[in-house]
């Protein structure tokens, strides 16, 4: 891939403004299309954009196996942790309504981080996902 | 404050403890927090089947978002049982686990096998305690999906085929289901199950509603590996590690079990089901061949685990031969049994993983002699096959007596002695294992003398404690499954 210049440069003047766009459908979401699961894709899809045109090798340098294999059981964590948050604020599980100081900011809140931790994971089994059909010949050649 | 929070900490500790299982990524503490989260469940299990049966039906709104619009968890005695049979299992599996899947299993899988576990735990959990259908259905995926992997972790490479035969069946019943829920929530409005109920009188013979009984029936049945959707199961046990098989004979199946009840009896009624459709008739004469059949072929088996594979698909027979007669007697057999089945099914299936520990396999080449080699396992599958045959003393003969029972009160003699003479085809293959075991001289490939270890031996003998336990003190399991069995007969509470 050395030799594609344009590729590379283009790739590299892109990456920012997906990533941006992802972070606009991620917190977009309450108002309009988008959220947790949406952004949580396109973010996963830089990466893998980032792997085609410098190599997957690149790629799990910039994103190591280990970060990838944790994003997806974080995320999970947090959104469990959201509905803990909400029994330790004296509401039942998944309470939204006691997480801020009146229901609507709790309610907020309460999706905010529950719709990080689903972007979280879903960018983590994506990467995940695409890791190991990328990686598998070389698995296979490693045996 | 912490009570009133049981119903849903119940799912949501196992829920929990996967993703930590996955950070640690230490075999050692991965196992240690799976156990933990188990024995915390089935502590919250049992306290909240002493709330129910004290104080009556327990409900839990999550997100404080009131039913029907929000998700109820909805606890009475039925599901409260079905959680303590769940979480019971899980919690006795799980120390075993500990040399079983370190055996089994490759260093650097063990503790993605104890997220699974955990997931799975929690997906069983969450179908009893919940009472939306939707939210069901993702507990159903959860565990399915969890399950799925952990039958494709067992040591051969086709517990890969297996696992995708499972894959591909418990996906379409798992589609049925939800297109079932999708045509109940066309005709009512709802997904919250009391509410559903509440709605269906009048609508009961509409077609969108006789489809939504088709698809779930056909789709639930495909789960709990109802005769002729059983063909999934025996692969899925024989391959599975032996932990895994141990989990799903004695509770998978069972949970779907509860499932068809729920629907049968707590939303259609027990008038469409019984009265205007013949599903007694349909499910009577699956559950005969059921029995019949799977009997049979269980006793040619050459492996010990695939044999009992076979005996489970005749047991889940009796279990829905007991919901066909649809009488109090009936339905008191099907619980009874749905949990005595499953601490018989897990007892036996914890100990021939002692045997696949020892000896490789269980095959019955190398089960000769093995009374001599292994007698403290030996025993303890002859104990639980009893049990599995119905022998009196033994909780598996409290379940064939209400079936028999209830067969002679609905004055079908000809179903009596129907269910003794299958329990014969028991007595035969349990007398395989007896003869191999303790008739045979040692062959070469007979395990040197050696019990597998302590931490594998002692949860495999609670179980077998647990089915003698069960057959004669019968106030928790006869006592439970009578109101459960009343109350989804409509007398009351």
């Amino acid at each position: 891939m050395r030799r594609f210049l344009v590729l590379r440069v283009v790739g590299k003047l892109l990456i920012p403004f997906m990533l941006l766009f992802a972070l606009y459908v991620q917190f977009h979401g309450d108002f309009g299309p988008g959220g947790g699961f949406q952004a949580g894709v396109i973010g996963a899809a830089v990466i893998v954009f980032y792997a085609l045109i410098f190599g997957l090798p690149a790629a799990r340098r910039l994103v190591p196996d280990a970060v990838v294999e944790s994003m997806v059981g974080l995320g999970v964590l947090l959104y469990a942790g959201v509905g803990v948050a909400g029994l330790v604020f004296g509401g039942n599980y998944l309470d939204y309504f006691v997480l801020g100081a009146d229901p609507v900011s709790g309610q907020h809140r309460g999706i905010f981080w529950v719709e990080a931790g689903v972007a979280i994971t879903v960018s983590g089994v994506m990467l995940k996902i695409f890791y190991m059909f990328a990686g598998r010949r070389r698995a296979l050649e490693d045996q | 404050m912490t009570l009133a929070h049981l119903p849903v900490l119940v799912v949501v500790v196992p829920l929990i403890a996967a993703p930590v299982t996955l950070l640690l990524r230490r075999p050692g503490a991965a196992w240690g927090i799976a156990a933990a989260a188990c024995a915390f469940s089935f502590a919250a299990a049992l306290l909240l089947a002493a709330e129910v049966a004290a104080r009556g039906p327990v409900s839990y709104q999550i997100g404080s978002w009131p039913p029907p619009w929000g998700i109820e968890y909805r606890l009475d005695v039925l599901n409260a049982f079905v959680l303590v049979l769940v979480s019971g299992v899980a919690a006795v599996v799980a120390p075993y686990a500990w040399r079983s899947v370190a055996a089994e299993l490759p260093r650097d899988q063990v503790y993605l096998f104890y997220t699974m576990y955990c997931l799975c735990v929690a997906g069983l959990l969450g179908m009893a305690a919940t009472g939306d259908a939707f939210n069901l259905f993702v507990f159903m995926e959860i565990a399915s999906l969890s399950s799925y992997v952990l039958i494709a972790l067992g040591r051969d490479r086709r517990a890969l085929l297996a696992a995708y035969q499972y894959l591909i069946l418990g996906t379409i019943g798992a589609t049925f289901y939800v297109i079932g829920v999708g045509l109940l929530y066309l005709m009512t409005g709802t997904l919250n199950l009391a509410d559903m109920a509440a709605r269906l009188p009048g609508l009961q013979t509409t077609r969108p509603v006789l489809a939504a009984l088709a698809f779930i029936t056909v789709g639930v049945s495909l789960k709990l590996a109802l005769f002729p959707l059983h063909l999934w199961l025996p692969n899925a046990y024989t391959h599975a590690p032996s932990a895994v098989t141990a989990l799903l004979a004695a509770t998978a199946t069972k949970v779907q079990v509860y499932v068809l009840l729920r629907f049968y009896f707590s939303v259609f009624g027990l008038q469409l089901v019984t009265e205007t459709l013949p599903m007694p008739e349909i499910l009577l004469a699956l559950s005969l061949i059921a029995i019949l059949s799977a009997s049979l072929v269980a006793l040619w088996q050459a492996d010990l685990k695939r044999l009992f594979a076979y005996s489970s698909v005749a047991q889940i027979g009796y279990i829905t031969l007991g919901i066909s007669m649809a009488t109090k007697e009936g339905l008191t057999a099907a619980v009874v049994h749905l949990f005595n089945h499953g601490i018989t099914k897990a007892a036996l299936f914890l100990l021939v993983g002692g045997i696949a520990l020892r000896a490789g396999r269980a095959g019955f080449d190398r089960l000769r002699g093995l009374g001599h080699s292994m007698p403290l396992t030996s025993i303890g599958i002859v104990i639980a096959g009893l049990s599995l045959i119905g022998v009196p003393g033994t909780a598996g003969f409290i379940s064939k007596w209400y079936l028999v029972l209830g067969a002679i009160e609905t004055g079908r003699w000809w179903l009596a002695g129907f269910v003794v003479v299958t329990s014969l085809i028991a007595v035969a293959y349990v007398w395989r294992f007896v003869e191999a075991a303790y008739l045979s001289a040692p062959g070469k490939r007979t395990p040197a003398p050696g019990e597998s270890p302590p931490v594998m031996l002692v949860p495999a003998w609670l179980a077998v404690a647990a089915c003698v336990y069960f057959g004669f003190d019968t106030s928790f399991t006869v006592g439970t499954a009578r109101r459960a069995a009343a109350l989804m007969l409509g007398e009351g509470p």
